[in-house]
C-alpha cells in the first residue's frame, strides 16, 4: 500500500463504512467497523500499556486544539523498534487521524501533536512494530465541535501567516536528548466549515505530510488528515549524536510545500 | 406591575402559568435613565435557567426601542420581550448582538415580529453561519423545551471596524462601534450619548471568568481603548453593572488577561510546551473569578497558540 493510499482511499471507506455503522450504535461495534476498515483481518494486542502511554486531557479545553502525546516505553533500537503510530479519533468525521512513520534514529518515542475533537470519543493509538505486529492503547476524551468550529478564531491572520514555519528547541548537545517543536502556520481547512462569502463550504485545504530529518536521515515522516488542528505541530524528542542540519519539510493538500531547517 | 400579572393570565392560556411565574423572576433593572438590563446568572446553560447567562437589555428612545442582546433562549427572548412591554409600547426597531455567542443571539427570533433591523458586526454573518449547526444541535439538547422557536437571523445592518454607525432612537442617539478581534473577531460595543452607558458585550466580564474565543493581544488592546471612554456606566456582558467610580470591573480583567499573557511568553521563551502552560498559568487568578475551572485552561490553550507566533 502506498503512502498516501490509506488516505486517498478513505473518504470512499467511509461513505461505505457509515451504511454498516447505522444498523449500530456501540461503541465496540463503532471500533469494530473502522478496525476492518483500516486494518483488515490483521491482529491488534490491546491495552498495550507496557509498550505504550497516550496521553490526552480527559476534559478537552478547546476542541479545536486538543494536545496529545504518545510515549513508547521502549527504546527504539535497530533490531526492534515502533515503525508506525496511527492515531485514530473514532469519531471524528475522518477518524484516522495521524500516521506517524519513526525512525530507530529517534532513540525513543515521545511525540506530541494537536488534534480537532467533534464529539465524545474513544481515541487510540496503535503502534506498528518494525515486525508488523499491531499494539493499541486508547483514551475516552470529552470534547465536542473540534472539526466544524470556524477555521481559527482569526481566519484573516492565520491567511496572512500562511506556510510560516518554526523549529523551536533549547541549544542542543551532542549526545543528549533534546526537545524540538516544528510548527507550521497552516489553516487546516477541514472542508466542514462554511464561507459566509462563497456560500459554501471552505475547501479541504490541509497538511498532508510533515516530514523531519536529522542530518540527511528521516526522524519522522506524518501523514495528516483534517484531524490535526490548525497550524499543526510536531514536538518530539531525538538524540542528537553529530552535528548537522535539522529540516522539516511540509506540503498541503494542494501541492504547496513550506520548509525550514536549523544547523545543530 | 400587579395589573401586568393580571393581564398576563388573562392573556396566556392556563398551561402556561408557569411561563408568568418566569416573567415575574425575570428581573429587569434600570441602569441610566432609560437604559435598562437583565443580569445573567453565573452557571453554565442549562434548560433551568433558560440560558439567561449574559447581561441583555434595551435602551428606550422618544421613538423606539433598541434591544441589545436577545438573550441564551428563545423563551428568554420571550421574557425579555414581556419586560419591555412592560414598560413601553413603542416600537423596537432594532436588535443588536454584540457578537453571536449563543447566550447573546438565541432570543432574537422572539422580536421578529416586530420586524425590527438586526444589527450586527461586518465579521458577525460569517461567525454565525460557520457555527450555527453546532450551536443548534448542542443547545437545544441543554436547554430543552427553552431553545424551541430559536432561530439564526442575518444581520440586516453590519459594522464595519472603520467607521462607528450612529442610530437615534429619537432624541436618543446610540454609537455602534465595531472592534477588531478581541474577545471575538467580531465584537460591537453600544454606547448611550444622553446617559454615557456604555455596553460593552462581552469586551467585558465582571465576576464571571471570561472566554476567549478571539485573540488575547487584541483584546487587551480593546480593553485599553474602552478604558479611555470613560463612560459614566458600564454594563458587561456578564457581571453587574457599574459606575465609572468603581472602574475596578475593568482592572481586574486586564489584570487576568495580562497576567496569562505574561506567563504563557515566559513559557514560550523558555521552549516550554503547551500542556506545561495548560498546567501552571494563571493559578493566582482561581479565587477571583466563578466558573475558573470550565474555561480558564481553555483560555490559556487558546493564548498559547496565538502567542507561539509572536
Amino acid at each position: 500500500m502506498g503512502r498516501f493510499s490509506i488516505f486517498t482511499s478513505m473518504v470512499a471507506m467511509l461513505i461505505s463504512f457509515s451504511f454498516t455503522a447505522h444498523a449500530t450504535t456501540a461503541e465496540q461495534d463503532l471500533w469494530a467497523g473502522l478496525k476492518q476498515t483500516y486494518f483488515g483481518d490483521r491482529e491488534i494486542r490491546d491495552n498495550a500499556d507496557d509498550l505504550l502511554v497516550l496521553e490526552a486531557p480527559t476534559r478537552a479545553e478547546d476542541a479545536a486544539i486538543v494536545p496529545i502525546s504518545v510515549k513508547s516505553l521502549q527504546p527504539q533500537t535497530a533490531d526492534r523498534y515502533i515503525k508506525n503510530i496511527h492515531i485514530i479519533i473514532d469519531k471524528n468525521p475522518m477518524p484516522y487521524s495521524a500516521n506517524f512513520h519513526l525512525s530507530p534514529a529517534l532513540g525513543e518515542v515521545d511525540i506530541a501533536t494537536r488534534v480537532r475533537i467533534d464529539q465524545y470519543t474513544d481515541m487510540r493509538a496503535i503502534a506498528e512494530m518494525n515486525d508488523g505486529s499491531l499494539h493499541m492503547v486508547s483514551r475516552f476524551v470529552k470534547a465536542s465541535g473540534g472539526c466544524s468550529a470556524p477555521a481559527g478564531k482569526d481566519m484573516e491572520a492565520a491567511m496572512a501567516r500562511l506556510g510560516k514555519m518554526q523549529i523551536r528547541m533549547r541549544e542542543a548537545n551532542i549526545g543528549e536528548t533534546t526537545q524540538a517543536q516544528v510548527v507550521v502556520s497552516h489553516p487546516n481547512n477541514s472542508g466542514l466549515q462554511f464561507d459566509q462569502k462563497t456560500r459554501g463550504y471552505i475547501p479541504p485545504h490541509y497538511v498532508k505530510e510533515m516530514v523531519i530529518e536529522f542530518a540527511g536521515e528521516n526522524l519522522i515522516t506524518l501523514e495528516a488528515g483534517i484531524s490535526i488542528s490548525e497550524d499543526p505541530s510536531v514536538r518530539f524528542n531525538f538524540t542528537p549524536q553529530k552535528h548537522g542540519v535539522l529540516k522539516a519539510v511540509v506540503s498541503d493538500s494542494k501541492e504547496m510545500t513550506y520548509s525550514l531547517d536549523k544547523q545543530i | 406591575m400587579p395589573l401586568l400579572i393580571l393581564l398576563l393570565f388573562i392573556l396566556i392560556p392556563w398551561s402556561a402559568r408557569a411561563s408568568a411565574d418566569a416573567l415575574e423572576s425575570y428581573v429587569i433593572q434600570q441602569v441610566s435613565e432609560g437604559v435598562y438590563y437583565h443580569q445573567g446568572v453565573h452557571q453554565e446553560a442549562d434548560s433551568e435557567n433558560l440560558g439567561a447567562i449574559a447581561n441583555v437589555g434595551f435602551i428606550i428612545g422618544d421613538e423606539c426601542v433598541a434591544v441589545i442582546d436577545s438573550g441564551g433562549s428563545f423563551r428568554e427572548g420571550e421574557l425579555l420581550h414581556a419586560a419591555i412591554r412592560a414598560k413601553t409600547e413603542l416600537p423596537i426597531c432594532y436588535v443588536i448582538n454584540t457578537h453571536v455567542h449563543p447566550d447573546h443571539i438565541l432570543g432574537n427570533a422572539a422580536f421578529k415580529n416586530d420586524k425590527p433591523k438586526f444589527i450586527g458586526h461586518e465579521k458577525s454573518p460569517a461567525a454565525m453561519i460557520s457555527r450555527q449547526q453546532h450551536y443548534a444541535k448542542q443547545f437545544s439538547e441543554i436547554l430543552g423545551s427553552a431553545y424551541q422557536g430559536a432561530e439564526f437571523i442575518e444581520a440586516d445592518i453590519l459594522v464595519t471596524t472603520d467607521a462607528p454607525l450612529r442610530l437615534d432612537l429619537g432624541n436618543r442617539p446610540i454609537i455602534l462601534t465595531a472592534y477588531t478581534t478581541a474577545h471575538t473577531d467580531h465584537d460591537l460595543t453600544v454606547y448611550d450619548v444622553k446617559t454615557s452607558t456604555l455596553w460593552t458585550g462581552d469586551l467585558l466580564f465582571v465576576e464571571r471568568v471570561p472566554a476567549l474565543d478571539g485573540s488575547i493581544n487584541g483584546w487587551i488592546d480593546a480593553l485599553d481603548k474602552l478604558i479611555e471612554l470613560n463612560a459614566a456606566m458600564i454594563i458587561p456582558g456578564h457581571g453587574t453593572a457599574f459606575a465609572r467610580e468603581e472602574s475596578v470591573g475593568w482592572q481586574k480583567l486586564l489584570n487576568y488577561l495580562t497576567t496569562i499573557r505574561e506567563e504563557i511568553r515566559f513559557i514560550i521563551n523558555d521552549m516550554g510546551t503547551i500542556e506545561e502552560a495548560i498546567a501552571s498559568v494563571g493559578k493566582q487568578e482561581a479565587e477571583k473569578w466563578k466558573l475558573f475551572e470550565d474555561y480558564h485552561r481553555r483560555n490559556v490553550t487558546a493564548a498559547f497558540v496565538e502567542l507561539e507566533w509572536e
